[in-house]
Protein backbone atom coordinates (compact mmCIF):
# COMPACT_ATOMS: atom_id res chain seq x y z
CA UNK A 1 0.00 0.00 0.00
CA UNK A 2 1.48 3.39 -0.76
CA UNK A 3 0.74 7.03 -0.26
CA UNK A 4 0.05 7.82 -3.68
CA UNK A 5 -3.28 8.61 -5.26
CA UNK A 6 -3.32 6.42 -8.43
CA UNK A 7 -5.81 6.39 -11.02
CA UNK A 8 -4.93 2.63 -12.73
CA UNK A 9 -5.34 0.07 -10.83
CA UNK A 10 -5.91 -3.91 -12.00
CA UNK A 11 -9.26 -5.63 -11.54
CA UNK A 12 -8.61 -7.67 -8.95
CA UNK A 13 -7.06 -5.48 -6.18
CA UNK A 14 -9.39 -3.06 -7.28
CA UNK A 15 -12.60 -6.04 -6.21
CA UNK A 16 -10.68 -6.51 -3.10
CA UNK A 17 -11.00 -3.09 -2.02
CA UNK A 18 -14.40 -2.27 -2.60
CA UNK A 19 -15.34 -5.41 -0.62
CA UNK A 20 -13.03 -4.40 2.48
CA UNK A 21 -14.93 -0.65 1.99
CA UNK A 22 -17.97 -2.08 2.02
CA UNK A 23 -17.69 -4.71 5.13
CA UNK A 24 -16.64 -1.35 6.75
CA UNK A 25 -19.43 1.11 6.06
CA UNK A 26 -21.55 -2.14 6.94
CA UNK A 27 -19.65 -2.40 10.25
CA UNK A 28 -19.80 1.81 10.64
CA UNK A 29 -23.35 2.03 9.40
CA UNK A 30 -25.01 -0.97 11.12
CA UNK A 31 -26.08 1.01 14.44
CA UNK A 32 -27.92 3.41 12.08
CA UNK A 33 -29.70 1.09 10.61
CA UNK A 34 -30.54 -1.15 13.29
CA UNK A 35 -32.10 2.25 15.39
CA UNK A 36 -33.83 3.08 11.97
CA UNK A 37 -35.49 -0.69 12.12
CA UNK A 38 -36.46 -0.57 15.64
CA UNK A 39 -38.40 2.69 14.88
CA UNK A 40 -40.45 0.36 12.28
CA UNK A 41 -40.98 -2.46 14.76
CA UNK A 42 -44.11 -3.40 16.69
CA UNK A 43 -43.51 -3.91 20.51
CA UNK A 44 -43.35 -7.65 20.02
CA UNK A 45 -40.90 -7.63 17.23
CA UNK A 46 -38.85 -5.14 19.66
CA UNK A 47 -38.64 -7.41 22.69
CA UNK A 48 -37.82 -10.52 20.94
CA UNK A 49 -34.87 -12.54 21.99
CA UNK A 50 -33.05 -13.18 19.37
CA UNK A 51 -33.22 -10.20 18.26
CA UNK A 52 -34.94 -9.69 14.75
CA UNK A 53 -32.54 -7.85 12.03
CA UNK A 54 -35.51 -6.75 9.71
CA UNK A 55 -38.97 -6.10 11.15
CA UNK A 56 -42.10 -7.68 9.31
CA UNK A 57 -43.32 -5.28 8.00
CA UNK A 58 -42.96 -1.33 7.86
CA UNK A 59 -45.07 0.65 9.99
CA UNK A 60 -45.17 3.88 11.99
CA UNK A 61 -47.37 3.40 14.58
CA UNK A 62 -43.95 4.29 16.69
CA UNK A 63 -43.58 8.07 14.96
CA UNK A 64 -47.73 8.32 15.40
CA UNK A 65 -47.43 8.14 19.12
CA UNK A 66 -45.32 10.65 19.35
CA UNK A 67 -47.73 12.60 17.53
CA UNK A 68 -50.53 11.29 19.53
CA UNK A 69 -49.09 12.35 22.88
CA UNK A 70 -47.41 15.54 21.87
CA UNK A 71 -43.85 14.50 22.09
CA UNK A 72 -43.13 16.20 18.78
CA UNK A 73 -43.32 19.51 20.35
CA UNK A 74 -39.91 18.87 21.20
CA UNK A 75 -38.59 18.36 17.51
CA UNK A 76 -40.54 21.72 17.09
CA UNK A 77 -38.82 23.42 20.21
CA UNK A 78 -35.06 22.44 19.10
CA UNK A 79 -36.27 23.57 15.17
CA UNK A 80 -37.50 27.25 17.06
CA UNK A 81 -34.23 27.90 19.30
CA UNK A 82 -31.55 25.69 17.20
CA UNK A 83 -32.84 28.01 14.44
CA UNK A 84 -33.06 31.15 15.69
CA UNK A 85 -29.66 30.76 17.37
CA UNK A 86 -27.97 30.10 14.42
CA UNK A 87 -29.67 32.85 12.63
CA UNK A 88 -28.17 35.35 15.72
CA UNK A 89 -24.57 33.81 15.57
CA UNK A 90 -24.14 33.91 11.59
CA UNK A 91 -25.44 37.52 11.19
CA UNK A 92 -23.14 39.05 14.32
CA UNK A 93 -20.59 36.59 13.93
CA UNK A 94 -20.21 37.19 10.22
CA UNK A 95 -19.99 41.21 11.37
CA UNK A 96 -17.29 40.57 13.79
CA UNK A 97 -15.41 37.91 11.77
CA UNK A 98 -15.28 40.88 8.90
CA UNK A 99 -13.76 43.15 11.56
CA UNK A 100 -11.46 40.73 13.11
CA UNK A 101 -10.18 39.80 9.17
CA UNK A 102 -10.04 43.12 7.60
CA UNK A 103 -8.97 45.24 10.58
CA UNK A 104 -7.20 42.76 12.58
CA UNK A 105 -9.54 44.33 15.57
CA UNK A 106 -8.00 43.53 18.87
CA UNK A 107 -5.33 41.39 17.19
CA UNK A 108 -4.46 37.88 17.62
CA UNK A 109 -5.26 38.00 20.99
CA UNK A 110 -9.08 38.85 20.62
CA UNK A 111 -8.80 35.59 18.11
CA UNK A 112 -7.53 33.86 20.36
CA UNK A 113 -10.01 34.34 23.45
CA UNK A 114 -13.27 34.32 21.21
CA UNK A 115 -11.64 30.38 20.06
CA UNK A 116 -11.29 29.48 23.53
CA UNK A 117 -14.44 29.95 24.65
CA UNK A 118 -15.49 27.55 22.45
CA UNK A 119 -13.14 25.10 23.64
CA UNK A 120 -14.84 25.26 27.81
CA UNK A 121 -17.15 22.20 28.79
CA UNK A 122 -20.30 23.33 28.75
CA UNK A 123 -21.12 21.79 32.45
CA UNK A 124 -18.77 24.52 33.51
CA UNK A 125 -20.71 27.38 31.77
CA UNK A 126 -23.93 26.35 31.90
CA UNK A 127 -23.78 26.20 36.07
CA UNK A 128 -22.54 29.91 36.49
CA UNK A 129 -25.19 30.65 33.87
CA UNK A 130 -28.00 28.80 35.46
CA UNK A 131 -27.44 30.74 39.07
CA UNK A 132 -28.09 33.90 37.01
CA UNK A 133 -30.85 32.99 35.20
CA UNK A 134 -32.60 31.54 38.00
CA UNK A 135 -32.62 35.34 39.34
CA UNK A 136 -33.90 36.59 35.80
CA UNK A 137 -36.44 33.88 35.48
CA UNK A 138 -35.06 32.90 32.17
CA UNK A 139 -34.79 29.05 32.60
CA UNK A 140 -37.25 27.48 30.90
CA UNK A 141 -37.61 29.90 28.24
CA UNK A 142 -37.22 29.64 24.39
CA UNK A 143 -35.22 33.50 24.68
CA UNK A 144 -32.68 31.69 27.65
CA UNK A 145 -31.84 28.58 25.48
CA UNK A 146 -31.38 30.91 22.17
CA UNK A 147 -29.45 33.44 24.03
CA UNK A 148 -26.85 30.78 25.17
CA UNK A 149 -26.55 29.09 21.51
CA UNK A 150 -26.09 32.30 20.22
CA UNK A 151 -23.24 33.15 22.52
CA UNK A 152 -22.03 29.27 22.34
CA UNK A 153 -22.01 29.20 18.58
CA UNK A 154 -20.38 32.48 18.22
CA UNK A 155 -16.75 31.52 18.28
CA UNK A 156 -17.37 29.22 15.67
CA UNK A 157 -18.83 31.02 13.41
CA UNK A 158 -16.34 34.61 13.87
CA UNK A 159 -13.48 31.80 13.47
CA UNK A 160 -15.15 30.22 10.11
CA UNK A 161 -16.13 33.19 8.80
CA UNK A 162 -12.58 35.15 9.60
CA UNK A 163 -11.03 32.47 6.98
CA UNK A 164 -13.74 32.70 4.54
CA UNK A 165 -13.35 36.44 4.56
CA UNK A 166 -9.97 36.10 4.10
CA UNK A 167 -10.14 34.32 1.15
CA UNK A 168 -12.10 37.27 -0.57
CA UNK A 169 -9.79 38.91 -2.74
CA UNK A 170 -9.64 42.40 -1.50
CA UNK A 171 -9.72 44.25 -4.56
CA UNK A 172 -13.29 44.10 -5.16
CA UNK A 173 -13.90 45.96 -1.44
CA UNK A 174 -11.48 48.75 -2.34
CA UNK A 175 -13.31 48.62 -5.57
CA UNK A 176 -16.28 48.93 -4.46
CA UNK A 177 -15.41 51.81 -2.02
CA UNK A 178 -13.70 54.10 -4.92
CA UNK A 179 -17.02 53.62 -6.77
CA UNK A 180 -18.56 55.46 -3.75
CA UNK A 181 -20.06 52.48 -1.85
CA UNK A 182 -20.38 53.02 1.89
CA UNK A 183 -18.71 50.31 3.96
CA UNK A 184 -22.00 49.13 4.88
CA UNK A 185 -23.18 49.03 1.52
CA UNK A 186 -20.13 47.17 0.85
CA UNK A 187 -20.89 44.43 2.82
CA UNK A 188 -24.20 44.00 1.34
CA UNK A 189 -23.48 43.99 -2.27
CA UNK A 190 -19.23 43.07 -2.19
CA UNK A 191 -18.59 40.50 1.12
CA UNK A 192 -21.74 38.83 1.58
CA UNK A 193 -22.61 37.33 -1.99
CA UNK A 194 -19.00 36.46 -2.53
CA UNK A 195 -18.95 34.68 0.80
CA UNK A 196 -22.31 33.09 0.41
CA UNK A 197 -21.53 29.20 0.36
CA UNK A 198 -19.40 29.48 3.23
CA UNK A 199 -21.59 31.71 4.89
CA UNK A 200 -24.69 28.67 4.39
CA UNK A 201 -21.56 25.92 5.40
CA UNK A 202 -21.23 27.87 8.46
CA UNK A 203 -25.23 28.18 9.39
CA UNK A 204 -25.90 24.64 8.66
CA UNK A 205 -22.98 23.65 11.04
CA UNK A 206 -24.08 25.85 13.52
CA UNK A 207 -27.34 25.02 13.86
CA UNK A 208 -26.36 21.03 13.56
CA UNK A 209 -24.31 21.90 17.30
CA UNK A 210 -27.31 23.98 18.62
CA UNK A 211 -29.52 21.63 17.31
CA UNK A 212 -27.65 18.19 18.72
CA UNK A 213 -26.72 19.90 21.83
CA UNK A 214 -27.92 17.73 25.22
CA UNK A 215 -26.19 19.64 28.21
CA UNK A 216 -27.46 23.28 28.05
CA UNK A 217 -31.18 22.10 27.13
CA UNK A 218 -30.89 19.37 30.31
CA UNK A 219 -29.91 22.19 32.22
CA UNK A 220 -32.19 25.01 31.30
CA UNK A 221 -34.87 23.47 30.57
CA UNK A 222 -38.10 22.20 32.35
CA UNK A 223 -41.31 21.12 30.71
CA UNK A 224 -42.20 24.26 28.02
CA UNK A 225 -38.65 24.43 26.19
CA UNK A 226 -37.54 20.86 26.36
CA UNK A 227 -35.51 19.90 23.08
CA UNK A 228 -35.38 16.42 21.74
CA UNK A 229 -32.03 15.10 22.86
CA UNK A 230 -33.83 16.23 26.65
CA UNK A 231 -36.99 14.27 25.65
CA UNK A 232 -34.98 11.36 24.32
CA UNK A 233 -32.88 11.06 28.03
CA UNK A 234 -36.80 11.45 29.56
CA UNK A 235 -37.56 7.83 27.96
CA UNK A 236 -34.56 5.93 30.11
CA UNK A 237 -35.96 5.18 32.92
CA UNK A 238 -34.19 1.93 34.97
CA UNK A 239 -35.30 -0.70 33.18
CA UNK A 240 -38.55 0.10 31.75
CA UNK A 241 -37.12 1.94 28.81
CA UNK A 242 -39.28 3.02 26.16
CA UNK A 243 -37.42 1.56 23.02
CA UNK A 244 -39.81 2.21 20.45
CA UNK A 245 -39.66 5.98 21.72
CA UNK A 246 -36.30 5.97 21.98
CA UNK A 247 -35.79 4.83 18.37
CA UNK A 248 -38.83 7.11 16.73
CA UNK A 249 -37.71 10.00 18.62
CA UNK A 250 -34.41 9.64 17.41
CA UNK A 251 -34.67 8.91 13.98
CA UNK A 252 -36.85 12.14 14.15
CA UNK A 253 -33.90 14.22 15.87
CA UNK A 254 -31.68 12.31 13.37
CA UNK A 255 -33.00 12.32 9.95
CA UNK A 256 -33.32 16.38 9.53
CA UNK A 257 -29.06 16.31 10.42
CA UNK A 258 -28.66 13.60 7.61
CA UNK A 259 -30.15 15.90 4.72
CA UNK A 260 -28.19 18.78 5.79
CA UNK A 261 -25.11 17.08 6.05
CA UNK A 262 -25.39 15.44 2.57
CA UNK A 263 -25.99 18.80 1.27
CA UNK A 264 -22.78 20.37 2.86
CA UNK A 265 -20.63 17.28 1.99
CA UNK A 266 -18.15 19.78 0.13
CA UNK A 267 -17.62 21.88 3.41
CA UNK A 268 -17.70 19.01 5.79
CA UNK A 269 -13.43 18.76 5.88
CA UNK A 270 -13.44 22.46 6.56
CA UNK A 271 -16.63 22.77 9.03
CA UNK A 272 -15.57 20.19 11.50
CA UNK A 273 -11.87 21.40 11.67
CA UNK A 274 -13.01 24.93 12.52
CA UNK A 275 -11.45 25.87 9.42
CA UNK A 276 -8.19 24.22 9.68
CA UNK A 277 -8.13 21.74 6.79
CA UNK A 278 -9.53 23.39 3.67
CA UNK A 279 -10.34 19.81 2.31
CA UNK B 1 -5.28 27.52 13.00
CA UNK B 2 -6.17 29.98 9.80
CA UNK B 3 -3.93 31.48 6.94
CA UNK B 4 -2.56 34.87 7.69
CA UNK B 5 -5.13 37.35 7.03
CA UNK B 6 -4.46 40.04 4.04
CA UNK B 7 -4.50 43.76 4.51
CA UNK B 8 -5.11 46.64 2.93
CA UNK B 9 -2.67 47.20 0.23
CA UNK B 10 -3.53 50.99 -0.99
CA UNK B 11 -4.24 52.54 2.21
CA UNK B 12 -5.52 55.79 0.99
CA UNK B 13 -8.83 54.38 -0.12
CA UNK B 14 -9.33 52.17 2.75
CA UNK B 15 -8.57 54.60 5.74
CA UNK B 16 -9.50 58.10 3.99
CA UNK B 17 -12.66 57.17 2.39
CA UNK B 18 -14.11 58.13 5.99
CA UNK B 19 -17.53 60.23 5.90
CA UNK B 20 -19.39 59.42 8.56
CA UNK B 21 -19.15 58.03 12.49
CA UNK B 22 -20.54 54.94 11.26
CA UNK B 23 -17.99 54.20 8.67
CA UNK B 24 -15.45 55.81 11.38
CA UNK B 25 -16.11 53.30 14.10
CA UNK B 26 -16.87 50.67 11.48
CA UNK B 27 -14.81 48.17 12.64
CA UNK B 28 -16.20 48.85 16.49
CA UNK B 29 -19.30 48.74 15.51
CA UNK B 30 -19.15 44.95 13.89
CA UNK B 31 -17.58 43.64 16.40
CA UNK B 32 -19.92 45.39 19.27
CA UNK B 33 -22.98 43.14 19.23
CA UNK B 34 -20.62 39.23 19.03
CA UNK B 35 -18.50 40.47 21.84
CA UNK B 36 -21.41 41.69 24.08
CA UNK B 37 -22.74 38.25 23.80
CA UNK B 38 -19.62 36.69 24.36
CA UNK B 39 -18.94 38.21 27.18
CA UNK B 40 -22.17 37.62 28.36
CA UNK B 41 -21.65 34.28 28.73
CA UNK B 42 -18.00 33.93 28.93
CA UNK B 43 -16.57 36.48 31.32
CA UNK B 44 -19.51 37.12 33.55
CA UNK B 45 -19.88 33.51 34.40
CA UNK B 46 -16.11 33.35 34.96
CA UNK B 47 -16.54 36.39 37.09
CA UNK B 48 -19.70 35.37 39.27
CA UNK B 49 -17.88 32.13 40.06
CA UNK B 50 -15.52 33.45 41.12
CA UNK B 51 -17.39 35.04 43.81
CA UNK B 52 -19.96 32.31 44.51
CA UNK B 53 -16.53 30.65 45.09
CA UNK B 54 -15.51 32.27 47.82
CA UNK B 55 -18.99 31.98 49.81
CA UNK B 56 -20.51 28.99 51.63
CA UNK B 57 -23.68 28.65 49.87
CA UNK B 58 -25.25 24.77 49.92
CA UNK B 59 -28.78 23.46 49.23
CA UNK B 60 -29.72 23.72 52.92
CA UNK B 61 -27.46 27.25 53.85
CA UNK B 62 -27.46 29.91 51.96
CA UNK B 63 -24.73 31.48 53.51
CA UNK B 64 -23.25 34.40 51.23
CA UNK B 65 -20.84 35.75 53.98
CA UNK B 66 -16.88 35.25 52.68
CA UNK B 67 -15.23 32.10 53.34
CA UNK B 68 -11.60 32.44 52.09
CA UNK B 69 -10.45 29.28 50.20
CA UNK B 70 -12.61 26.82 52.02
CA UNK B 71 -13.99 25.66 48.70
CA UNK B 72 -10.47 25.55 46.74
CA UNK B 73 -9.21 23.82 49.38
CA UNK B 74 -11.91 20.97 49.42
CA UNK B 75 -10.97 20.43 45.39
CA UNK B 76 -7.44 19.52 46.20
CA UNK B 77 -9.23 16.67 49.65
CA UNK B 78 -12.10 15.76 46.63
CA UNK B 79 -11.20 11.89 45.98
CA UNK B 80 -14.23 11.83 43.86
CA UNK B 81 -13.26 14.66 41.79
CA UNK B 82 -9.88 13.43 41.50
CA UNK B 83 -11.34 9.70 40.31
CA UNK B 84 -13.74 11.40 38.13
CA UNK B 85 -10.25 13.18 36.43
CA UNK B 86 -8.74 9.90 36.19
CA UNK B 87 -11.94 8.63 34.11
CA UNK B 88 -11.91 11.07 31.63
CA UNK B 89 -8.19 10.49 31.26
CA UNK B 90 -8.48 6.99 31.13
CA UNK B 91 -11.15 7.50 28.21
CA UNK B 92 -9.57 9.97 26.29
CA UNK B 93 -6.10 8.45 26.51
CA UNK B 94 -7.86 5.12 25.11
CA UNK B 95 -10.60 6.69 22.62
CA UNK B 96 -8.17 9.55 21.10
CA UNK B 97 -4.92 7.02 19.86
CA UNK B 98 -7.48 3.95 18.97
CA UNK B 99 -9.44 7.28 16.40
CA UNK B 100 -6.63 8.66 15.26
CA UNK B 101 -5.01 5.17 13.95
CA UNK B 102 -8.15 3.88 12.68
CA UNK B 103 -8.78 7.46 11.03
CA UNK B 104 -5.01 6.86 9.58
CA UNK B 105 -6.03 3.54 7.78
CA UNK B 106 -9.52 4.44 6.67
CA UNK B 107 -8.25 7.19 5.02
CA UNK B 108 -5.47 5.44 3.27
CA UNK B 109 -8.07 3.04 2.05
CA UNK B 110 -10.09 5.86 0.57
CA UNK B 111 -7.42 7.82 -0.74
CA UNK B 112 -7.30 6.51 -4.35
CA UNK B 113 -10.32 8.29 -6.36
CA UNK B 114 -12.17 5.17 -7.43
CA UNK B 115 -15.35 5.11 -8.73
CA UNK B 116 -18.38 5.88 -5.79
CA UNK B 117 -15.71 7.20 -3.67
CA UNK B 118 -17.69 10.44 -2.97
CA UNK B 119 -20.73 8.46 -1.59
CA UNK B 120 -18.83 5.70 0.18
CA UNK B 121 -17.10 9.10 1.86
CA UNK B 122 -20.35 10.46 2.89
CA UNK B 123 -22.08 7.65 4.17
CA UNK B 124 -18.92 6.91 6.69
CA UNK B 125 -19.04 10.55 7.99
CA UNK B 126 -22.62 9.89 9.12
CA UNK B 127 -21.82 8.95 12.85
CA UNK B 128 -20.44 12.12 13.45
CA UNK B 129 -23.29 14.13 12.69
CA UNK B 130 -25.21 12.59 14.79
CA UNK B 131 -26.13 14.00 18.18
CA UNK B 132 -24.28 12.42 20.99
CA UNK B 133 -27.16 11.34 23.39
CA UNK B 134 -28.78 9.47 20.12
CA UNK B 135 -25.13 7.87 19.17
CA UNK B 136 -25.18 6.82 23.38
CA UNK B 137 -29.22 5.82 23.10
CA UNK B 138 -28.40 3.84 19.97
CA UNK B 139 -25.40 1.68 21.27
CA UNK B 140 -27.71 1.31 24.85
CA UNK B 141 -30.28 -0.76 22.67
CA UNK B 142 -27.11 -1.96 20.83
CA UNK B 143 -25.53 -3.63 23.96
CA UNK B 144 -29.11 -4.79 25.40
CA UNK B 145 -28.16 -8.35 26.74
CA UNK B 146 -31.65 -10.08 25.66
CA UNK B 147 -32.83 -7.56 22.51
CA UNK B 148 -29.84 -6.73 20.86
CA UNK B 149 -27.56 -7.47 18.45
CA UNK B 150 -24.01 -7.25 20.04
CA UNK B 151 -24.97 -10.10 22.07
CA UNK B 152 -26.69 -12.47 19.74
CA UNK B 153 -23.36 -11.72 17.61
CA UNK B 154 -20.72 -12.80 20.00
CA UNK B 155 -22.98 -15.49 21.08
CA UNK B 156 -23.18 -16.64 17.25
CA UNK B 157 -19.27 -16.57 17.55
CA UNK B 158 -18.34 -17.83 20.46
CA UNK B 159 -20.88 -20.84 19.96
CA UNK B 160 -22.43 -20.24 23.46
CA UNK B 161 -24.93 -17.90 24.66
CA UNK B 162 -22.94 -14.67 25.70
CA UNK B 163 -24.29 -12.84 28.75
CA UNK B 164 -22.38 -9.58 29.12
CA UNK B 165 -24.43 -6.50 30.61
CA UNK B 166 -22.28 -3.85 29.11
CA UNK B 167 -24.03 -1.15 30.74
CA UNK B 168 -23.60 -2.36 34.60
CA UNK B 169 -20.78 -4.47 34.17
CA UNK B 170 -17.85 -2.70 36.25
CA UNK B 171 -15.48 -4.53 33.95
CA UNK B 172 -17.05 -4.01 30.20
CA UNK B 173 -18.69 -0.02 31.29
CA UNK B 174 -15.89 1.26 30.01
CA UNK B 175 -15.21 -0.82 26.59
CA UNK B 176 -18.77 0.21 25.90
CA UNK B 177 -18.35 3.52 26.46
CA UNK B 178 -14.81 3.80 23.96
CA UNK B 179 -16.77 1.42 21.71
CA UNK B 180 -19.05 4.09 21.45
CA UNK B 181 -17.00 7.13 21.25
CA UNK B 182 -14.28 5.97 18.85
CA UNK B 183 -17.64 4.52 16.44
CA UNK B 184 -18.95 8.21 16.30
CA UNK B 185 -15.66 9.87 15.94
CA UNK B 186 -13.27 7.99 13.82
CA UNK B 187 -15.08 9.16 10.95
CA UNK B 188 -14.17 12.45 11.86
CA UNK B 189 -10.33 11.81 12.03
CA UNK B 190 -10.93 10.02 8.94
CA UNK B 191 -12.00 12.99 6.98
CA UNK B 192 -9.66 15.20 8.29
CA UNK B 193 -6.94 12.70 7.69
CA UNK B 194 -8.42 12.08 4.11
CA UNK B 195 -8.01 15.48 3.30
CA UNK B 196 -4.29 16.02 4.91
CA UNK B 197 -3.22 12.78 2.81
CA UNK B 198 -4.87 14.17 -0.60
CA UNK B 199 -2.42 17.19 -0.17
CA UNK B 200 1.15 14.90 0.62
CA UNK B 201 3.52 16.43 -2.38
CA UNK B 202 2.65 13.77 -4.80
CA UNK B 203 6.28 14.19 -6.71
CA UNK B 204 7.55 13.53 -3.54
CA UNK B 205 6.26 10.52 -2.65
CA UNK B 206 7.12 9.38 -7.01
CA UNK B 207 10.42 9.61 -6.06
CA UNK B 208 10.51 8.07 -3.25
CA UNK B 209 8.94 4.94 -4.86
CA UNK B 210 10.94 5.00 -7.69
CA UNK B 211 14.09 4.96 -5.24
CA UNK B 212 12.39 2.39 -3.46
CA UNK B 213 11.97 3.77 0.19
CA UNK B 214 10.01 1.26 2.21
CA UNK B 215 6.05 2.19 3.46
CA UNK B 216 7.83 3.04 7.01
CA UNK B 217 10.41 5.44 5.65
CA UNK B 218 7.66 7.06 3.49
CA UNK B 219 5.28 7.42 6.19
CA UNK B 220 7.91 8.83 8.62
CA UNK B 221 9.81 11.06 6.43
CA UNK B 222 7.35 12.56 4.15
CA UNK B 223 3.86 11.82 4.81
CA UNK B 224 3.96 12.72 8.43
CA UNK B 225 5.99 15.81 8.31
CA UNK B 226 3.11 16.76 6.11
CA UNK B 227 0.25 16.17 7.94
CA UNK B 228 1.44 17.00 11.20
CA UNK B 229 -0.52 20.58 11.33
CA UNK B 230 -3.44 18.95 10.70
CA UNK B 231 -3.41 15.93 12.96
CA UNK B 232 -2.28 18.43 15.95
CA UNK B 233 -5.53 20.34 14.61
CA UNK B 234 -7.55 16.95 15.12
CA UNK B 235 -5.94 15.61 18.45
CA UNK B 236 -6.73 19.02 19.75
CA UNK B 237 -10.14 19.35 19.39
CA UNK B 238 -11.33 15.54 19.89
CA UNK B 239 -8.93 15.88 23.15
CA UNK B 240 -11.17 19.39 24.20
CA UNK B 241 -14.09 16.71 23.40
CA UNK B 242 -13.34 14.05 25.60
CA UNK B 243 -12.35 15.76 28.21
CA UNK B 244 -16.00 17.48 27.97
CA UNK B 245 -17.13 13.78 27.36
CA UNK B 246 -20.67 14.03 29.01
CA UNK B 247 -23.43 12.63 26.45
CA UNK B 248 -22.86 9.39 25.52
CA UNK B 249 -21.65 8.03 29.07
CA UNK B 250 -25.11 9.75 30.21
CA UNK B 251 -27.10 7.83 27.79
CA UNK B 252 -24.79 4.58 28.59
CA UNK B 253 -23.78 4.16 32.37
CA UNK B 254 -25.33 7.74 34.06
CA UNK B 255 -21.90 7.40 35.28
CA UNK B 256 -22.32 4.04 37.48
CA UNK B 257 -22.11 1.18 38.23
CA UNK B 258 -21.78 3.77 41.32
CA UNK B 259 -19.99 5.99 40.32
CA UNK B 260 -17.31 3.96 38.48
CA UNK B 261 -17.55 5.92 34.81
CA UNK B 262 -18.60 9.32 36.04
CA UNK B 263 -16.41 11.45 34.46
CA UNK B 264 -15.29 15.00 34.97
CA UNK B 265 -18.57 17.07 33.54
CA UNK B 266 -21.07 14.24 35.08
CA UNK B 267 -19.62 14.57 38.45
CA UNK B 268 -20.24 18.74 37.93
CA UNK B 269 -23.51 17.93 36.97
CA UNK B 270 -24.29 15.68 40.25
CA UNK B 271 -22.39 18.50 42.66
CA UNK B 272 -24.45 20.94 40.86
CA UNK B 273 -27.75 20.27 39.94
CA UNK B 274 -28.53 17.02 42.17
CA UNK B 275 -26.53 17.71 45.30
CA UNK B 276 -26.88 22.11 44.67
CA UNK B 277 -23.12 22.51 46.47
CA UNK B 278 -23.54 25.84 44.93
CA UNK B 279 -19.99 27.38 45.90
CA UNK B 280 -18.11 24.08 45.85
CA UNK B 281 -19.77 23.69 42.22
CA UNK B 282 -18.60 27.11 41.12
CA UNK B 283 -15.00 26.86 42.43
CA UNK B 284 -15.11 23.97 40.32
CA UNK B 285 -16.40 25.66 37.41
CA UNK B 286 -13.79 28.38 37.83
CA UNK B 287 -10.87 26.29 37.76
CA UNK B 288 -12.42 24.39 34.59
CA UNK B 289 -12.98 27.79 33.05
CA UNK B 290 -9.54 29.89 33.60
CA UNK B 291 -7.45 26.60 33.20
CA UNK B 292 -8.92 25.54 29.73
CA UNK B 293 -8.81 29.12 28.61
CA UNK B 294 -5.26 29.67 29.54
CA UNK B 295 -4.56 25.62 27.99
CA UNK B 296 -6.05 26.54 24.40
CA UNK B 297 -5.01 29.81 24.17
CA UNK B 298 -1.38 29.10 24.45
CA UNK B 299 -1.79 25.56 22.43
CA UNK B 300 -3.42 27.78 19.40
CA UNK B 301 -1.30 30.22 19.72
CA UNK B 302 1.85 27.65 19.54
CA UNK B 303 -0.01 25.67 16.54
CA UNK B 304 -0.11 29.36 14.56
CA UNK B 305 2.86 30.28 15.61
CA UNK B 306 4.70 26.30 14.20
CA UNK B 307 3.13 27.37 10.42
Amino acid sequence: MSFRQSQSHNPFGLALRYVVIVTILLVFLFPIYWLFMISFKTPDEIYHAPPLWVPGQFQFSNYLVLFKDGDVIAIWNSLVVAGASSLLAVVFGTFCAYSLARFKTGGDNLAMWIISQRMIPPIAVVFPIFLIYVRFGMVDTHFGLILLYTAFNLPYVIWMMRGYIADIPLELEESALIDGCTRWQMLWKVVFPMARSGLMATAVFTFVFAWNDFIFALVLTRTNVITFPVQLSHYFGGQSNFWSRIAAMSVLGTAPIFVAVCLMQRYMVRGISLGAVKG
Amino acid sequence: MTERTKTPKSKSVWIDGISSFSDRNFKYLMIAPAILILMLVGIFPLIYSLIVSFQNITMTDVDTSFAGALNYKQVFNDARLWQALMHTATITAVALPLELIFGFLLAQLFLDKIPGRQIFVALLVLPTVISPIVAGATWRLMFDVRFGPIAQILSAIAGAPVNIVWTVNPYFVYPAIIICEVWQWTPFMFLLLLAALSNVDQSQLEAAEIDGASYFRVLRQIVLPAIKPVVAVAVLIRGLDLFRIFDVVWALTEGGPGSRTETISLYTYVIGFVQFDVSYTAAVAFLVIALLTIVVTLVIRRMEVSR
